[in-house]
C-alpha cells in the first residue's frame, strides 16, 4: 500500500482491528464467556462455574470428540491420498491439456456445491442396495472426504506444478524405475504440499456440520453435530463449552501438524 | 576443480551392463549414438525435422543453434526424455527407440542443474548407482572418486541449496558421470552461469573430455565459443533441422550456408554476382559486389550472372583511412562511412555503411590500431583467402 503517512496508516491499522474484533474476537469471547457462565441475564454473565466445560469432557461427550477425531483423520487421508494420486496424474499432462481441465474442474466440483447439497446428495445416492451407506460410518468419512478434496487437490497440484520438471527426469536417466522415481524424488518432493493439505483438511473436517448433519448415523455423532443439537435445544452454555473442547482440540492438531511440516520443509 | 593431475581412466566408458555380447569384439566399434531421420512434433508444431547424427565413440558433438532450434529436443530424444514421432535412436548399435531413460543408461546434464534438492551432495551422486543396487561399500568409493575428481569432496555433507551454480554443475556432472555411462549429454550447462564462472567451467570441461577419452558427449549450446572449445565437430540447427555438420575448422573456414557463417563467426553477408567460372573446391573466383570487384574463395561452381554471398568475419576487414573517390576497380576494397564504435576491451567493434550498397558490415579493429570515429569516411579490404561464397539461396 503506498500510504506514507503515519497517520493515514494507524487509521488504516485500526480499522482492520476492529473489524477483525467485531468478526472473529467478540463471537470467540461471548462463547469463553458462556462456557463458564452459570446464568447469563444482565451485561456479563454471573455465577462462574465449570461444569459445563466438565460435561463436555464427560464420558457420552468425549466420545463424540473421538469420533470427530477419527472421522476427520480417515476424511482427511482418504482425501489427501485421492488428491495427491490425481494432482500427479494432473501434473505429467501440460497444464492446458483437456485432461489437466478436466481433473481441475470434477475435483474442485464439490467445493463449489453447498456441502447440505452434497449429504443429500450421497443420501439419495447410497440409500439403496447395492450400495447401501445410509446409516454406517462410511457415508460420514465419504462426505467429509468429498467436501476436503478439492482443497488437497488444489494444494498438492499447485505444488506439483510448480516442481521442476527435469528433477524426475534426471532420475529416471539415472536408472531409477518410475515406482522408484515416486517414491524417492517426486513424493519427497510434494511433502510440504501433502502436510499442508492434511492440516487443512483437518481443520475443516473437524467443524464439518452441512453434510454431516444430512448423514451421520445415531452411533456416529461427530462434536459439531453435538452443539448443532445443544444450541437447538437451547442449552447454549453447554454448547459453548463443548465448541471450546472442539476449538482447543483443532488447534492442537493443527500445531502438531505445523511442527512436522517444518520438519518436512527444512529438509 | 576438475583435476588434470589425474590419469584417464579406461574403466569410466565401460558400461556397467554390457550391451554386446559377451566376448564380441566388433571389427568397427558401433556408434555411440546415432539418431536417423528422428522428427519430434507437439500437436501441430514439429521441434525436430528428420535429423540425422552420428556421435562415435569418445567423439564430442556440439549441437548449436538458436532457441527453437530443435537442439535441447534432439538431446531430450538421445535421453528418452521425449518419444520421436518418427525415427529409430541407437545407442552402441543397439536401436533404444520408445524404451525408458532409466533403461537407456545416459548421463544427462542439465542448464538448471536438476540436483535432488532434498538429498545430501553424497545422496545425490549415489543415486544412480543405488538404483543399481550396488554394494553399499563400492557405492561409497564410487561416490568419494567421483566427488574428488570434480572437486567436491569437502562439500559432500551439503545440501544443493548450500552450494554456488558452479559448485551445483560440478555436482550434476559427478552424478551423471557415476554410472559410467557410454555417452554423457549437456543441455547448456553453463549458460546459468556468469561470465567469469562460465569461462573456468569451461576450462574444466576440457580437462574433464581429456580424462574421459571413450565417452561420447552431445553438448547442446547456443554459445559459439562454447563449441568452438569443446567440439570435434559441430552440428548447426536451424528451424528444427540440421543446417550443416562438420569441424569447427570447416564451418568456420569454409561454411556452406549463409546461416552457418552468421551464427558460427558473425560474418557479414553481402549480395554477389559471379563473372567468371570456377569449378568450385575452392578456387578464387571474381564477383560484382554492387559496382566493386572481390574475389573470394569458391567452395562450389559458378558461372557467370550465377547469384551467391560474399561471407567476411568481423575481423578479416582492414580499415584505411578513407577518400569519396575510390576506384570501383581496386579488388577487395569496398567505401563505407562508420555508423558506431564500440569499445569491447580487445579492441574495438565498427558498424560500417557501405556506400552504394545498401548494407551494413560489422568490422573488428584489432587493439593499438588507429580507430576512426563515426561518421568518417574509410575503406574496408580483405584478403580473398579469407573471403568466402555462400550460396545466396537462404537468407538468415
Amino acid at each position: 500500500m503506498l500510504l506514507h503517512a503515519k497517520s493515514t496508516r494507524l487509521t488504516v491499522w485500526g480499522f482492520l482491528a476492529v473489524a477483525l474484533l467485531l468478526l472473529v474476537g467478540a463471537p470467540l469471547l461471548v462463547t469463553f464467556m458462556a462456557a463458564f457462565a452459570g446464568s447469563w441475564n444482565g451485561v456479563l454473565p454471573s455465577n462462574p462455574t465449570l461444569g459445563h466445560l466438565g460435561g463436555a469432557l464427560a464420558a457420552d461427550n468425549l466420545s463424540a470428540l473421538i469420533v470427530s477425531l477419527q472421522t476427520a483423520l480417515f476424511a482427511s487421508l482418504l482425501a489427501v491420498f485421492l488428491g495427491t494420486w490425481a494432482a500427479l496424474c494432473a501434473a505429467s499432462a501440460p497444464a492446458s491439456s483437456t485432461v489437466s481441465k478436466v481433473s481441475d474442474a470434477v475435483f474442485h466440483l464439490p467445493a463449489a456445491v453447498p456441502s447440505v447439497v452434497v449429504g443429500l446428495g450421497l443420501l439419495t445416492a447410497f440409500s439403496k442396495p447395492p450400495l447401501l451407506l445410509n446409516g454406517t460410518v462410511s457415508i460420514v468419512i465419504l462426505a467429509q472426504t468429498l467436501l476436503v478434496l478439492a482443497f488437497s487437490y488444489s494444494t498438492v497440484s499447485a505444488a506439483a506444478r510448480g516442481a521442476d520438471p527435469l528433477i524426475p527426469l534426471a532420475a529416471a536417466s539415472l536408472g531409477a524405475s518410475r515406482l522408484r522415481v515416486l517414491l524417492t524424488i517426486r513424493l519427497p518432493l510434494l511433502l510440504p504440499a501433502i502436510v499442508a493439505a492434511t492440516g487443512l483438511a483437518l481443520a475443516l473436517c473437524m467443524g464439518e456440520l452441512g453434510a454431516t448433519v444430512m448423514v451421520y448415523p445415531a452411533s456416529w455423532r461427530t462434536l459439531p453435530v453435538t452443539i448443532f443439537t445443544l444450541t437447538d435445544r437451547g442449552a447454549l452454555f453447554d454448547a459453548s463449552a463443548n465448541t471450546l473442547v472442539l476449538i482447543a482440540v483443532t488447534v492442537a492438531v493443527l500445531a502438531v501438524i505445523a511442527k512436522v511440516k517444518g520438519r518436512t520443509t527444512l529438509r | 576443480m576438475l583435476s588434470t593431475k589425474k590419469k584417464p581412466r579406461r574403466t569410466h566408458a565401460a558400461p556397467l551392463r554390457p550391451t554386446q555380447g559377451s566376448g564380441v569384439v566388433p571389427d568397427h566399434p558401433p556408434n555411440a549414438v546415432e539418431l536417423r531421420n528422428v522428427s519430434v512434433t507437439y500437436g501441430t508444431t514439429t521441434a525436430l525435422a528428420g535429423l540425422d547424427l552420428v556421435v562415435a565413440c569418445g567423439e564430442t558433438v556440439a549441437l548449436l543453434g538458436p532457441s527453437g532450434s530443435g537442439k535441447s529436443t534432439a538431446l531430450k530424444a538421445i535421453a528418452g526424455f521425449e518419444q520421436p514421432s518418427g525415427g529409430r535412436i541407437l545407442l552402441d548399435g543397439e536401436d533404444v527407440t520408445g524404451t525408458s531413460p532409466a533403461q537407456r543408461g545416459i548421463g544427462v546434464v542439465v542448464q538448471s542443474y536438476a540436483l535432488f534438492p532434498h538429498m545430501r551432495i553424497d545422496a545425490n551422486v549415489a543415486y544412480g548407482l543405488k538404483a543399481r543396487k550396488l554394494p553399499k561399500a563400492q557405492i561409497a568409493a564410487r561416490v568419494k572418486l567421483m566427488l574428488e575428481m570434480v572437486g567436491m569432496e569437502d562439500h559432500a555433507h551439503k545440501l544443493p541449496r548450500q552450494l554456488s551454480g558452479g559448485q551445483q554443475q560440478r555436482v550434476a556432472i559427478a552424478r551423471a558421470l557415476a554410472i559410467k555411462p557410454r555417452v554423457l549429454l549437456l543441455d547448456e550447462p553453463l549458460s546459468a552461469l556468469d561470465a567469469s564462472l562460465r569461462a573456468e567451467m569451461l576450462i574444466e570441461l576440457q580437462a574433464l573430455r581429456v580424462e574421459l577419452p571413450e565417452i561420447a558427449m552431445v553438448y547442446v549450446t547456443h554459445d559459439q565459443s562454447e563449441a568452438l572449445t569443446l567440439a570435434d565437430r559441430i552440428a548447426v540447427m536451424r528451424n528444427a533441422r540440421l543446417e550443416e555438420i562438420g569441424t569447427a575448422a570447416q564451418l568456420y573456414d569454409r561454411p556452406a550456408s549463409a546461416f552457418t557463417a552468421k551464427f558460427l563467426g558473425g560474418a557479414s553477408l553481402l549480395p554477389a554476382v559471379s563473372t567468371t567460372v570456377v569449378s568450385g573446391a575452392g578456387t578464387l573466383a571474381s564477383v560484382m559486389v554492387g559496382a566493386h570487384r572481390m574475389r573470394a574463395v569458391a567452395p562450389f561452381a559458378l558461372f557467370p550472372g550465377d547469384r551467391a554471398k560474399v561471407a567476411v568475419r568481423p575481423h578479416a576487414w582492414q580499415v584505411l583511412p578513407g577518400s569519396p573517390e575510390i576506384s570501383a576497380s581496386t579488388v577487395n576494397s569496398l567505401p563505407g562511412r562508420v555508423e558506431s564504435v564500440q569499445w569491447r576491451g580487445a579492441g574495438h567493434r565498427l558498424q560500417v555503411d557501405l556506400i552504394g550498397i545498401a548494407e551494413r558490415v560489422t568490422v573488428d579493429v584489432p587493439a593499438l590500431s588507429p580507430v576512426p570515429t563515426p561518421g568518417d569516411l574509410v575503406v574496408l579490404s580483405a584478403d580473398p583467402a579469407h573471403v568466402v561464397l555462400v550460396p545466396a539461396g537462404d537468407t538468415p
